[in-house]
């Protein structure tokens, strides 16, 4: 029953969606007036529903379920309970269900606590969010369904991909869907902006919280997804250019100029159709990544002719959705001026500058990501990856990180190198001579790459000057968003020290080592003290047990394993690692060779946990500004109702 | 990746199987061998980051556990310690799977707008900064 009951609550939201649609145009087109009262509670009854059915299925994965086809593809009744639940968005079906779930909340979220906008925009606002969601319940409920029952289940689910099997499932897919779907009310307040010609500074301080929250989930989930990557494949790599990365990197991307545009529209009135052409892009990046991951053309162009429909249901989605909104944006950009003007030299200057290199980035990595489409279309199947992304981008992302340094010290409107390099003083000089000084060293030690080496050099400086901004001002009472700032940048810093650190100083030990053979890898030595069968839930594996010392140091023991799952049957390494101050260890265990040698992957990668840390600082400091921004927000509010109060006391 | 993983689970499955059945050959000699000189292992390191597992999604040989991931590092690492360069080893291996191997493209009739892009987004930066801003006019 809990299948039909949460396939009626998908139905159900559906029609709640269209109804929302309709009584918003109505509304707007002024035929009738008095719907406008139902438009937040039928938003805020749709994203209920819609939560509903998400919770019936993961009810579903929860008991195993093996009437349903979803469940009996894949899940398992001997997997952990934790895999289960988080099995429900390990597939298709189930992903795309919490995508509605989450965008339906977001729109119950907007409507229950938005009041700052005119109740016009407000209502097209949620009348766009309503047919955004429209779509994507049309998709699932057509073309995915994930309540499907089976005529005769099967006595025993297929089970779940065990790279799968980690906590990071449970983590990294709903937190990078947070952040998708966040974008979709960024994109919902443009369209609603641009319905009703109301692009100015209370739109950008509506809009802004709602990107700083879909910006800082983005930023966690990519940050996670990295890390989890990184540990589980088991070889070290923490970033491929791999398309379904890019299609999380370029909303990211998106969103960020976004973030700072936002910001100069909400400060200066400035920036106004760029701002909103931001947030239609923001949202389409995470449409077209949708659409890369789930309409299977990644694995080949000739994948999405295996199941056309899905395939072109989104490519349908995607052209009525993008296509309208810049449709709008074309018909209203005459009517949507640039808003106030300023110099070169001023702070929205710099932020426009580094608005210009984001979005070629972003450009870079949508033309890399798509072009072996078009190629392998004709016929010819060509790779683009890290050869040709990591120098491309980097192009536009070493002038976006210069300007970046002396961007958050320049005045609004206006401003002169003179009048900075006066107010800041000799500290001005630190960051570019500590860069060069680094590079000098890092030349004479020899044997970096010039990127590794560009990012060395320039991390010590960007980190360095994050922190001027805090100069010369009471540090207790610093607004909280230039406290998120100083540390989101001080953040992008620190990411980029690690990942250059680990391009340029990791080293690698592959060895067929017998037991009780030691070995060395950088400072450590490693020893294979015994190898022994384990058991696990759904696996069993053989476990190495490594003594590893760093530098003469104590020992520690180190116990990566070769799993075997029975369900799907599959071999894979579990890494085991060991963080240090200064870097990590990285040891994976592989097969049995030549009879009595284990092999063993040993990498250490000094300074490697910074990239991760970096992105969780990059988080907090969104998540900084964030908490001011609402703080700020929420006490004009109580001074307003007080007032009113007052007012009223008092007979006015 | 990981989201690659976990959206192709389904598609990787099949893919898995086949690389699992080779696992009963024994690997390459090179394949989880590293040189003995250094410089040579880095050498072929470097071209291992840039060439493509081809039965795995979007993982290099560097990055695969894959048989034929395997079987190509082992071929990399013989032919560097032989003495031949990178890019002939590259070019060796296009010549026999085709460009697609290579996750450096090379620039022909038909990769040219890769190349392109980066001139034409710098190109159009530049005309957009110009018109927000002029040439030496501070508004």
């Amino acid at each position: 029953m809990l299948a039909e009951f949460a396939l009626a609550a998908l139905w159900l939201a559906a029609a709640l969606a269209a109804l929302q649609l309709l009584a918003g145009v109505l509304v707007l087109s002024e035929k009738a007036l008095v719907l406008g009262g139902i438009v937040r509670p039928l938003a805020v009854v749709q994203g209920l529903l819609a939560l509903a059915a998400l919770l019936g299925l993961i009810g579903l994965f929860a008991t195993t379920d093996l009437s349903v086809a979803l469940v009996a593809e894949n899940s398992h009744s001997a997997k952990p309970m934790l895999y289960k639940i988080a099995g429900t968005w390990g597939n298709h079906e189930g992903s795309m269900l919490l995508w509605v779930a989450v965008m339906g909340l977001a729109g119950s979220f907007v409507a229950l606590v938005e009041r700052r906008l005119p109740e016009r925009t407000m209502l097209a606002t949620l009348a766009g969010q309503a047919f955004v969601s429209l779509g994507f319940y049309a998709f699932l409920l057509l073309a995915s369904n994930p309540f499907a029952r089976l005529t005769q289940p099967p006595p025993e689910g297929n089970g779940l991909n065990p790279l799968l099997q980690d906590p990071g499932l449970a983590f990294h897919p709903p937190t990078l869907y947070l952040g998708y779907v966040g974008l979709s009310i960024a994109f919902s307040f443009a369209i609603g902006a641009l319905v009703t010609r109301e692009v100015g500074p209370a739109f950008a301080r509506a809009m802004r919280p709602w990107v700083l929250g879909a910006w800082i989930f983005l930023t966690l989930g990519i940050t996670a997804g990295s890390y989890w990557a990184y540990y589980v494949l088991g070889w070290g790599g923490w970033w491929f250019w791999d398309p379904v990365e890019n299609a999380s990197l370029m909303p990211w991307l998106a969103a960020t100029a976004l973030l700072h545009s936002c910001s100069v529209l909400a400060a200066r009135d400035a920036l106004r159709a760029w701002t909103v052409m931001l947030g239609v892009v923001a949202f389409s990046m995470s449409m077209i990544g949708t659409f890369l991951v789930r309409s299977g053309i990644l694995t080949s162009v000739h994948a999405f002719a295996v199941d056309p429909l899905r395939g072109k249901f989104i490519l349908a989605l995607l052209a009525i959705n993008i296509g309208g909104a810049l449709t709008l944006f074309a018909l209203r950009a005459g009517s949507v001026t640039e808003g106030e003007r300023f110099s070169v030299t001023s702070r929205e200057g710099a932020l426009v500058f580094n608005n210009v290199m984001l979005t070629g980035i972003l450009g870079i990595v949508l033309i890399g990501t798509l072009y072996p489409l078009v190629t392998e279309a004709v016929g010819v199947r060509v790779s683009v990856g890290p050869p040709y992304f990591n120098p491309v981008t980097a192009l536009f992302a070493l002038p976006m990180m210069l300007v970046m340094m002396v961007g958050p010290l320049l005045r609004w409107r206006r401003d002169a190198p003179g009048r900075v390099a006066r107010a800041q003083g000799w500290v001005m000089a630190l960051p570019p001579v500590v860069g060069v000084v680094t590079a000098a060293v890092f030349i004479a030690h020899g044997g970096i790459g010039l990127l590794p080496l560009i990012g060395l050099s320039l991390a010590p400086a960007l980190a360095l000057a994050s922190l001027l901004p805090l100069r010369g001002r009471d540090l207790t009472r610093l607004p909280l968003p230039v406290w998120g700032m100083v540390v989101a940048h001080f953040g992008i810093a620190v990411a980029m020290a690690g990942m250059a650190s680990d391009s340029a100083f990791s080293t690698e030990r592959l060895i067929a080592a017998h037991v009780g053979e030691e070995t060395r890898v950088g400072p450590w030595a490693v020893r294979l003290a015994g190898v022994a069968p384990v058991a696990g839930p759904n696996w069993t594996a053989m476990e190495a047990r490594l003594v590893v010392r760093y530098d003469g140091a104590g020992a520690t023991t180190l116990t990566p394993q070769s799993r075997t799952y029975w369900a799907p049957p599959q071999t894979t390494g579990v890494s085991a690692l060991l963080t240090r101050w200064n870097g990590q260890l990285y040891t994976v265990m592989g097969e049995e060779v030549e009879g009595d040698r284990w092999q063993l992957r040993l990498w250490w990668k000094p300074f490697v946990p910074l990239i991760w840390l970096g992105g969780a600082l990059v988080a907090l400091g969104g998540a900084l500004a964030l908490l001011g921004r609402v703080s700020a927000d929420l006490k004009r509010i109580s001074v307003r109702t007080r007032m009113a109060d007052r007012r009223q006391r008092q007979g006015r | 990746m990981l989201a690659a993983l976990m959206l192709a689970a389904p598609v990787l499955a099949p893919v898995l199987a086949p690389a699992l059945a080779d696992d009963t050959m024994p690997a390459a000699p090179y394949a989880y061998r590293q040189l003995p000189d250094p410089a040579q292992e880095a050498r072929a390191q470097a071209l291992m980051e840039t060439l493509r597992c081809l039965v795995c999604q979007s993982q290099s040989i560097a990055d695969s556990d894959a048989a034929i991931a395997g079987d190509m590092r082992s071929i990399v690492r013989q032919r560097i310690a032989a003495g031949e360069s990178p890019e002939a080893i590259r070019a060796w291996l296009v010549a026999r799977y085709g460009a697609y191997v290579s996750y450096a493209p090379t620039l022909s009739g038909l990769t040219w707008p890769l190349f392109a892009a980066p001139l034409g987004l710098l190109a159009a930066a530049a005309l957009l900064l110009r018109r927000r801003f002029g040439w030496g006019i501070r508004a």
